[in-house]
């Protein structure tokens, strides 16, 4: 199926006797929003690794982006687009220097990083800061930007890891937008997230447990199947049954 | 007596006003909870009255004793679990709780009371390193380690960031244990909804002290109509929103989203407004801590 962006079959990862990630399957449509939720230490980040072509399965196999994770890791770090949880822009880097700087790394052609620069200014209202040392932007500007320029090569898929941790109510609300903007242009979103808040605009919603996914449909669909009235209670119904600590 | 006073406290770095001004009391035996995000100041207040950091201006107590004046007793009664794990790595559990046992002139035995219910979580692991726990013993240990002394002042700097649902649950579980044995707690975190397990909170953002009440008082203060609104685009459904006469504002709230109304706004007059957008669901909301924190943001 050609609007499958992310399909993995029984994948594991083993280190030594200890299995973090259990034989989990599923697949991402284009244009979803998928948040990829779990207790700390149930396997999201190894599961993540092994998605992202950081990490080879110990078993099972699966393609992201139309790319085998076992056998074109490269050519995934390619066509997508990642943002982790702790801020990795270069902060004494002007914020013009750090578009240059990525667009290169993802080979864009000078024309095309004057123009996706131009669009970032346009889109976060950013002309004023272009010459400004990423160091002494606010926090949520920083998150903004740094969610602008993993998007920058226009990558089918963008991994989000916890992308809002400790940004104000209404910034994160603002970086929500921005994320249902590009799922609105296509972009597949695989998030992950404490803010249980946030689980609820997902499109669909997986969530770990003990190296297992345990659950994996809408937020509504979840919430009726668990007979529950939020996100948070689901989560908290799934993740109480976790056997093995962190 | 307070077990916490602050008074005009200002502290600058470079140009930033990490904290702007800013006036606080905590009482004895009081759980207060400072909740805000990255960049408010929080840290550097927990710095400040822990003694690890003098402020520009303004005058603060802990116990009774004055942050410049009196340090070093300020240093024998308060515990402190920093934001970053800075227990040693290298030491097991039992070894770093005996260190800071020692550090403080005392024996694990005689605060064992005090300790033992979180102890006992970690008890089976006391002769792993620290630096091969997971998150969650790590931080139970690190707060072990404040209580070593049996402090009258607790310090903890968001001790719940990055913790999942459930954990953080637990934690607030064992603070209710701690705040039942009249140890004052001041606590800080960046998730509004952990307000409601303080007796007092203060709202804080970029160095200010937005509001300071009980979590209830803080909400019934909210005076402004509120709706919550769903359908089936909820994307398109949040900007032909705010695009409605008597909308003052629409933003993302879990499964609604919060739709914020002048006075004239008549329900009826939206519907019909928005009758292009299928399964228009719309009823009154009750506010929350997160609402009154984005309203007092954009004051």
């Amino acid at each position: 199926m050609k609007d499958i962006v992310i399909s993995v079959k029984e994948i594991s990862k083993v280190f030594g006797d200890f299995t973090a990630v259990d034989k989990i399957s599923f697949e991402v449509r284009k244009g979803e929003i998928f948040g990829f939720l779990g207790a700390n230490g149930a396997g999201k980040t190894t599961a993540m690794r092994m998605l992202c072509g950081l990490s080879f399965p110990t078993h099972g196999s699966g393609t992201v982006a139309g790319f085998d994770i076992r056998k074109q890791s490269e050519e995934i770090k390619r066509n997508i687009g990642y943002m982790s949880q702790k801020f990795s822009l270069y902060n004494n880097l002007t914020v013009w220097e750090n578009i240059r700087l990525f667009a290169g790394i993802y080979g864009l052609s000078k024309q095309e990083t004057k123009q996706r620069a131009e669009n970032i200014f346009k889109q976060l209202d950013f002309e004023k800061e272009r010459n400004t040392l990423v160091a002494s932007l606010p926090l949520g500007w920083k998150q903004k930007l740094s969610f602008s320029i993993a998007t920058i090569h226009k990558p089918e898929i963008v991994f989000l890891d916890e992308p809002t941790g400790g940004v104000d109510p209404i910034t994160r609300r603002q970086f929500w937008e921005m994320i249902y903007q590009a799922s609105n242009e296509g972009t597949t979103i695989f998030v992950t997230t404490h803010y249980m808040d946030e689980a609820e605009y997902c499109s669909r919603v997986s969530i770990m447990v003990d190296g297992q996914i345990r659950a994996l449909d809408t937020p509504a669909n979840l919430k009726k199947l668990y007979n529950a009235e939020s996100m948070d209670e689901v989560f908290r119904h799934l993740a109480r049954e976790a056997k093995r600590g962190e | 007596m307070n077990a916490i006073e602050i008074e005009n406290i200002s502290k600058q770095f470079g140009k930033v006003k990490a904290l702007d001004d800013v006036c606080l009391e905590v009482k004895e035996g009081e759980c207060f909870g400072l909740i805000g995000p990255d960049g408010a100041g929080k840290t550097t207040l927990f710095r400040i009255l822990t003694t690890l950091l003098s402020p520009d201006n303004g005058k603060a107590s802990v116990n009774g004793f004055d942050v410049k004046r009196d340090y070093l007793e300020i240093r024998k009664c308060v515990g402190y679990m920093p934001g970053r794990f800075s227990l040693y790595q290298d030491l097991s559990v039992e070894e770093n709780l005996e260190f800071f046992a020692a550090l403080f002139n005392t024996k694990i035995k005689d605060s064992y009371s005090l300790i033992e219910p979180i102890y006992k979580q970690i008890e089976p692991f006391k002769t792993r390193r620290a630096g091969k726990l997971s998150g969650g013993m790590k931080q139970k240990l690190a707060l072990c380690c404040a209580l070593i002394h049996y402090p009258k002042v607790l310090f903890l700097d968001e001790p719940t960031t990055g913790v999942d649902a459930v954990s953080r649950s637990e934690f607030w579980d064992m603070l209710a244990g701690l705040k039942a044995k009249r140890i004052t707690i001041l606590v800080s975190t960046p998730y509004m909804d952990e307000a409601s397990r303080c007796e007092r909170i203060a709202l804080c953002n970029e160095g200010k002290i937005l509001t300071t009440n009980t979590p209830k008082n803080i909400v019934d203060g909210y005076n402004d109509e509120l709706y919550a609104i769903s359908a089936d685009n909820m994307f398109e459904l949040l900007s032909l929103s705010r695009k409605v006469k008597g909308v003052k504002e629409c933003y993302p709230f879990g499964e609604s989203h919060h739709l914020v109304v002048e006075k004239d706004f008549d329900k009826e007059y939206f519907a019909n407004e928005l009758n292009q957008i299928k399964n228009l669901q719309i009823k009154k909301a009750s506010p929350s801590i997160e609402d009154m924190f984005i309203k007092l943001m954009k004051r």
